[in-house]
């Protein structure tokens, strides 16, 4: 005996109201304010002249293998669990331009509010941290990352996440990130996000018709702490357009809502409960018919 | 300079006193050759100052003399000065003024009174057939010199190709099985400074290092100081864009060769040799064989230098990578519409297959049911 189709739609239905109306109570998450202290990188793309001297820096600096060991060089071609930095290079109609691929830190990361017990967070200056010793391996915030940057060490029997974490435990000691200390020229810079943003204004007010009218992470995705100038278009350089809301408050806001008050799963419980009641009941009558 | 001075075979040359402040310079230079930093010049300076000079034995063997040239015929003023001023150089058979029996005993005073502390100096190369009966000195062959003498050394330096690893007299047919410093007293750890002839600033730089702190530089496995020998000769090549251009001097005197390309393919060894020669020259004059036009011979390898044809070419250790990026954006392959009907219509049948399963499952259930009624 199956639950008919009048039940099964009364059902979803009840589901439905259920969720709207839940939904709508909840109040969107309310957005993520900038921290005073905010760090950040501003990458200039028309600056960068592709001597991969990061990408060598950034190795040294976090004890990073080659991409291949025992090949004659390093040529990673995207962030892996062995890179946490790499230099790519745009050619198309809209001319030629260098990439920097990295954590963006965004201001509110995807990964920060996926991670269940709080391995990645966000640190001192809003640096996105990973912290090994608490992390589970789920790969929730490689799924979550719209930027597809955490990494796993798939050939590790001890994986870890790796991530760009700005070369925290170099500003520890006073240093800059590695890659920011030695770009020969300046085309990596860390400081301040509000400094930076405010440069790389003065960059696009000074050189307009150098830059695409737009600073890549002022707003982008809620905002991130990373900003990119560049020539060309940037979803060219494969940053994507994500709206200038960032990509947890929808999803906080859509899980949150329907778990707010335990309504829709309390619903959902009733639900079931009737149907099988529903279910048993019709079976004893259908039962005793036979037994006559 | 406080110091009393001794004086040698060169009272009467050009260059005259070293003044402090040429001195001061001098150890500037020796420690940034040694990539100390310039508090260590000053701790050198100190150290003369004070009297420290080094007991130096300069021991003589299989060889051309070229070593002691090159250290004396430097460009820099006053670096003969600098072997009798800073180093007291107590026995060298081409320098001291003493001949004969005197110079033996000054060897041996030498010896009594710095044991253990002087810096033995080996230039050439040790013959070891017949008892070593090929070189002698004194009626004694250079194997008993060199174990005498290397046995209460503070440190042991090998100066020159032949020294080193045995350079040009163990070349085939090595008529005397001439061997190396280090071939001989294996027992013992010397730095070798190979070369034909060696870099003075590379030796100057160890002798000062251990005069000054009493240490040796970091060595390779060969025993090479790495400040020097890190690095090979085609990784700092002022001829290196040439080569990464694929622009090569084919044979001498061609247009290539006249234009200064890449002497690679004349035999150049300088992608397998490791030394310093690209950055601070040959022989310290400034000149050096590939900025000449002379493929580099190898003259620090020991299976390079006098093994090797001078115009075979060798095999590049370190690869240039290269010059490529990945692209922004990976590249995805398209479907046509072909494979997507096809793909629809495979789904489909599986569904529809399914479904008809599924109910023909539900009708047998109903059918067994009815049996038993």
């Amino acid at each position: 005996m199956t639950m008919n189709r009048r039940a099964l739609l009364k059902g979803l239905g009840a589901v439905g109201v259920a969720t709207a109306t839940g939904g709508r109570a909840a109040v969107a998450r309310s957005r993520r304010p900038v921290a005073e202290d905010a760090v950040g990188m501003l990458y200039d793309a028309t600056r960068c002249i592709g001597c991969k001297t990061c990408m060598v820096a950034c190795r040294r600096a976090n004890h990073l293998p080659y991409e291949k060991p025992g090949h004659p060089w390093d040529d990673p071609v995207d962030l892996s669990g062995r890179t946490k930095t790499v230099i790519q290079r745009y050619r198309g109609r809209e001319g030629q331009s260098y990439m920097k691929r990295q954590c963006l830190h965004c201001l509110d990361p995807a990964c920060v509010s996926v991670c269940m017990i709080g391995a990645m967070h966000k640190s001192e200056g809003g640096i996105v941290a990973y912290d090994p010793d608490r992390c589970i391996g789920c790969r929730y915030c490689q799924v979550a990352c719209p930027f597809n940057v955490p990494r796993f060490q798939w050939d590790s029997p001890t994986p870890k996440i790796v991530k760009c974490e700005m070369c925290r435990h170099l500003l520890a000691r006073g240093r800059l990130p590695a890659c920011c200390e030695v770009c020969p020229t300046g085309a990596v810079q860390f400081g301040k996000r509000k400094a930076l943003l405010a440069e790389a204004k003065r960059r696009i007010a000074r050189h307009p018709d150098r830059y695409v009218h737009k600073i890549y992470g002022e707003s982008d995705a809620g905002g991130t702490q990373v900003l990119y100038l560049s020539s060309v278009p940037f979803e060219k350089l494969g940053l994507p357009h994500l709206g200038t809301e960032s990509v947890p408050r929808l999803s906080e806001t859509v899980q949150h809502g329907i778990y707010k008050g335990f309504i829709v799963p309390a619903a959902l419980y009733v639900l079931i409960g009737a149907a099988v009641r529903r279910h048993h009941r019709q079976r004893s009558v259908d039962e005793r018919k036979e037994e006559t | 300079m406080s110091q009393a001075r001794r004086r040698g075979a060169f009272d009467g040359s050009e260059s005259g006193r070293l003044d402090r402040r040429e001195f001061v310079k001098l150890c500037l230079m020796a420690a940034a050759a040694v990539g100390l930093p310039a508090s260590a010049a000053r701790k050198m300076v100190e150290a003369v100052d004070h009297g420290l000079k080094p007991s130096v034995i300069w021991l003589s063997f299989q060889e051309c003399t070229g070593c002691t040239e090159s250290l004396l015929r430097t460009s820099h003023p006053g670096l003969a000065d600098l072997i009798l001023d800073v180093i007291s150089l107590d026995y060298h058979e081409a320098l001291c003024a003493a001949a004969g029996e005197q110079a033996e005993a000054a060897r041996r005073r030498a010896m009594e009174e710095h044991a253990g502390k002087y810096v033995c100096v080996i230039e050439g190369a040790i013959p070891t057939k017949d008892g070593g009966i090929y070189c002698q000195i004194g009626g004694r062959t250079a194997l008993e010199i060199v174990e005498e003498t290397a046995r209460r050394a503070g440190a042991i330096i090998a100066i020159g190709s032949c020294a080193s690893f045995g350079g040009v007299p163990s070349a085939d047919p090595n008529p005397t099985e001439a061997k190396g410093a280090p071939q001989v007293l294996q027992d013992r750890r010397v730095v070798t400074i190979p070369g034909c002839p060696a870099n003075p600033y590379t030796f100057l730089g160890v002798v000062l290092q251990f005069v000054t702190f009493g240490t040796l530089p970091a060595l390779d496995e060969r025993g090479r100081p790495l400040f020097a020998y890190r690095r090979t000769i085609h990784e700092d090549c002022p001829r290196r864009p040439h080569f990464d251009a694929g622009q090569f001097a084919e044979t001498f005197g061609d247009e290539g060769h006249r234009k200064g390309y890449c002497l690679y393919k004349l035999g150049c060894k300088g992608p397998q040799t490791h030394a310093p020669c690209a950055l601070k020259r040959f022989g310290e004059v400034g000149a050096w064989p590939i900025g000449v036009g002379h493929p580099c011979a190898g003259c620090t390898e020991s299976h390079l230098a006098f093994r090797v044809p001078i115009h075979t070419m060798v095999k590049i250790e370190h690869p240039t990578p290269p010059s490529t990026f990945p692209p922004t954006t990976p590249e995805h392959g398209k479907v046509s519409p072909v494979a997507t009907g096809i793909a629809g219509l495979v789904g489909g049948a599986l569904l529809g297959a399914g479904f008809r399963w599924a109910r023909k499952l539900d009708e047998e259930e109903s059918s067994t049911e009815e049996v038993p009624s």
